[in-house]
């Protein structure tokens, strides 16, 4: 009998997620052998930064897919949340802990009303994601014209600054805003998922919600908790990106949702619910985020990176799809 | 007796509808028709706007047949616009670049090569879909969203984001001519629609389809290739967004790699709206017209209303949440 441990070791050897790491770690190793600049902290730092606001989201979606729905909603809900946030701000002034409140507010209540219209008129999610996002997006549009905020409060300028670092003579380096949101929600998600009783009736409702309805889960309050956590991601991230861009644009955060998609899935989360896992989601966010800066930093130019990560997309769930069939087969054979 | 022959009548109107989706659909025609013509008046029904709905369909409706045949299989096809850009892009650059003289055969035949070549890169990504999806058991939307990043990568990278523009005279005339008063993209639309409507519902492959979208594995189980038949499907959708892109590059008279980003989403919202089960199995192309024409109506009337277009989003979202809540409330139709 083989010992617990190795026995784990061995399940997690055959995961979609030993794979990526595999795959991430070459890719790193290639880059940082190719260009001495792609291992330096400065650049890893720069890279969390710049990809918060793509892995938050992905951190709620994944949350969504686990518990067998879908939402494509999340940049509209981004795109109002921080125009209203950053409009109250500038009109009547708040710190840190109002801005992130009326944020997190205004997504959440989003995220509800999705959960309102899914279960309450019964209705697929991905169709009333797909018309919530018109709505929420189109109504924006209409009520401010489109018309970008530049002016943003002083001390939102300046953003949220941890432990700093000098490194050589000019530049430094610190745990920013954009950081410290993506780790809070990163650790906050995985204790959801794997450390709360709620996590695991999300995981059974997703893998079969007629067998979850019928042990009693309270299907309608986990439903809202989900596009609810989905929609405070979509908050939080909003403002990481507001900060980060020093503007607020209605108009740019909607098209980006099939990025995060992108993430998530090829983190091995499935869209039929009830799998997919945090490192997965980091990895798979890793990933994209990984190719796309070396690509840049190998002096390729930038128009070929969508496809260079479609490339990638493709042979990472070609290889993913193929493996598991092998296996099937195999076991199917006494 | 008189109400007998109305209910029959209503039965066979709903048969050959397919669903009851139909009727709401259109009830809420006639109502919106009604509520445009109090608040607009005459201008509503005048021929230039009726012209005008016309031309702006036939691209938004190609797009959504070929969502709509990857629907019906229980699948997705997020690679159509990136498709359609890119063959659009493959056309105009044999246009602008090979075109020896401006008449006689050569010429001519210089055109139709372009638009073959077109068709044959649609075919292509089609053909990579289908394998990955079928042979390989990834999921649809996966796939489709390896292929649609792949075939933008491919058409950003070429052009560096840049437009070609500029094409002879018969190709232009495809998406801004008129022949009879019809435009000429309505009927490279309807001549799209008919067939595909004929083989969903008058060939054993379409009932493939629908079976496929109803279970798949019990489709496998009794007898029916189904991988070969999701290939084919595959192909076809792309092959229709080849359509689309040779009416989108002959009505901007260009074609650039974000051309009609935007449809992406509103050609689901288009075929759900017209009554296809977005987990496959149901639908019909005469449900999916009449979805499309709803939006240009309203589309349209906003435009001489002088109301943003991105409200026209708006009220379409709120529109296919309505449609798609219609048959729950009445509690009749199960999940």
């Amino acid at each position: 009998m083989p010992e617990s441990r190795f026995a784990s070791f061995g399940r997690f050897r055959r995961s979609h997620e030993f794979w990526l790491l595999i795959v991430i770690l070459v890719l790193c190793a290639s880059l940082g052998a190719a260009n001495g600049q792609f291992l330096t902290m400065q650049n890893l730092f720069d890279l969390l930064t710049s990809y918060s606001f793509v892995g938050i989201l992905a951190l709620g979606l994944l949350v969504v897919l686990i518990a067998g729905g879908i939402d494509i909603s999340f940049t509209a809900t981004a795109s109002v949340a921080q125009y209203v946030t950053l409009t109250v701000a500038n009109a009547y002034g708040a710190n840190w802990i109002c801005v992130f409140a009326i944020a997190i507010g205004i997504g959440g209540a989003l995220g509800a009303l999705n959960a309102i219209f899914i279960q309450k008129l019964r209705i697929r999610s991905i169709i009333v994601s797909v018309a919530t996002l018109n709505i929420f997006y189109g109504l924006l549009i209409f009520f401010t014209g489109g018309k970008y905020i530049y002016s943003l409060p002083d001390w939102f300028a300046t953003g949220i600054f941890w432990f700093e670092f000098d490194w050589g003579k000019d530049t430094s380096y610190g745990v920013n805003l954009q950081i410290l949101a993506l780790g809070f929600s990163f650790l906050f998600t995985w204790l959801l998922l794997n450390r709360s009783n709620i996590g695991r009736q999300i995981y059974a409702m997703g893998g079969n919600t007629d067998a979850a309805q019928r042990l009693g889960f309270h299907v309608f309050g986990l439903n809202m908790l989900v596009y609810c956590y989905m929609g405070v991601m979509a908050g939080i991230a909003s403002l990481v990106q507001a900060q980060l861009a020093q503007s607020v644009a209605p108009t740019v955060l909607v098209g980006k949702e099939l990025d995060v998609v992108a993430a998530v899935v090829l983190g091995g989360a499935s869209l039929m619910g009830g799998v997919g896992t945090v490192l997965g989601t980091f990895l798979g966010l890793a990933l994209l985020a990984i190719l796309q800066n070396g690509i840049i930093l190998l002096g390729v130019s930038s128009y070929w990176s969508p496809f260079f990560v479609g490339l990638v997309i493709l042979i990472s769930v070609s290889a993913t799809a193929w493996s598991q069939r092998e296996r099937r087969t195999r076991s199917a054979r006494p | 007796m008189r109400n007998e022959s109305t209910l029959a009548l209503r039965g066979r109107l709903i048969r050959f509808a397919g669903s009851g989706t139909i009727a709401t659909l259109m009830l809420l025609l006639v109502a919106l028709w009604l509520v445009f013509a109090i608040t607009i008046g005459d201008r509503f029904f005048s021929v230039n706007t009726l012209q005008s709905m016309a031309f702006q369909m036939p691209e938004l409706g190609i797009l959504s047949l070929a969502m709509m045949l990857a629907l019906l299989s229980g699948g997705l096809n997020l690679s159509i616009i990136a498709t359609a850009n890119l063959s659009g892009l493959t056309i105009a650059f044999l246009l602008t670049h090979y075109i020896p003289g401006t008449q006689g055969i050569a010429w001519a035949g210089v055109q139709v090569l372009a638009i073959a070549a077109g068709f044959a890169v649609a075919a292509l990504v089609g053909l990579v879909n289908g394998f990955v999806i079928a042979y390989l058991g990834v999921s649809p939307i996966l796939a489709t969203l390896g292929t649609m990043t792949l075939c933008k990568g491919l058409a950003i990278g070429l052009t560096r984001g840049n437009v070609i523009s500029g094409f002879p005279e018969p190709i232009v005339f495809i998406g801004n001519g008129t022949v009879l008063g019809v435009p000429f993209a309505l009927i490279v639309l309807a001549l799209c629609a008919l067939p595909v409507a004929l083989m969903l519902n008058a060939t054993p492959f379409g009932a493939r389809v629908y079976m496929i979208g109803s279970n798949e594995k019990a489709t496998r189980y009794s007898g029916v290739d189904t991988r070969a038949v999701l290939l084919k499907l595959y192909v076809l959708s792309s092959l229709l967004a080849g359509v689309a892109a040779v009416v989108m590059l002959a009505r901007f008279n260009s074609a650039n790699a974000a051309y009609g980003e935007s449809y992406l989403l509103v050609t689901i919202l288009a075929a759900v709206l017209g009554g296809v089960d977005p987990f496959g199995g149901f639908g019909k192309v005469g449900g999916l017209l009449l979805a499309l024409i709803i939006l240009q109506v309203i589309s349209s009337a906003f435009n001489l209303l002088n109301l943003s277009q991105l409200l026209t989003l708006a009220i379409w979202g709120g529109i296919l949440i309505a449609v798609a809540a219609v048959p729950h409330l009445g509690g009749k139709a199960p999940r």
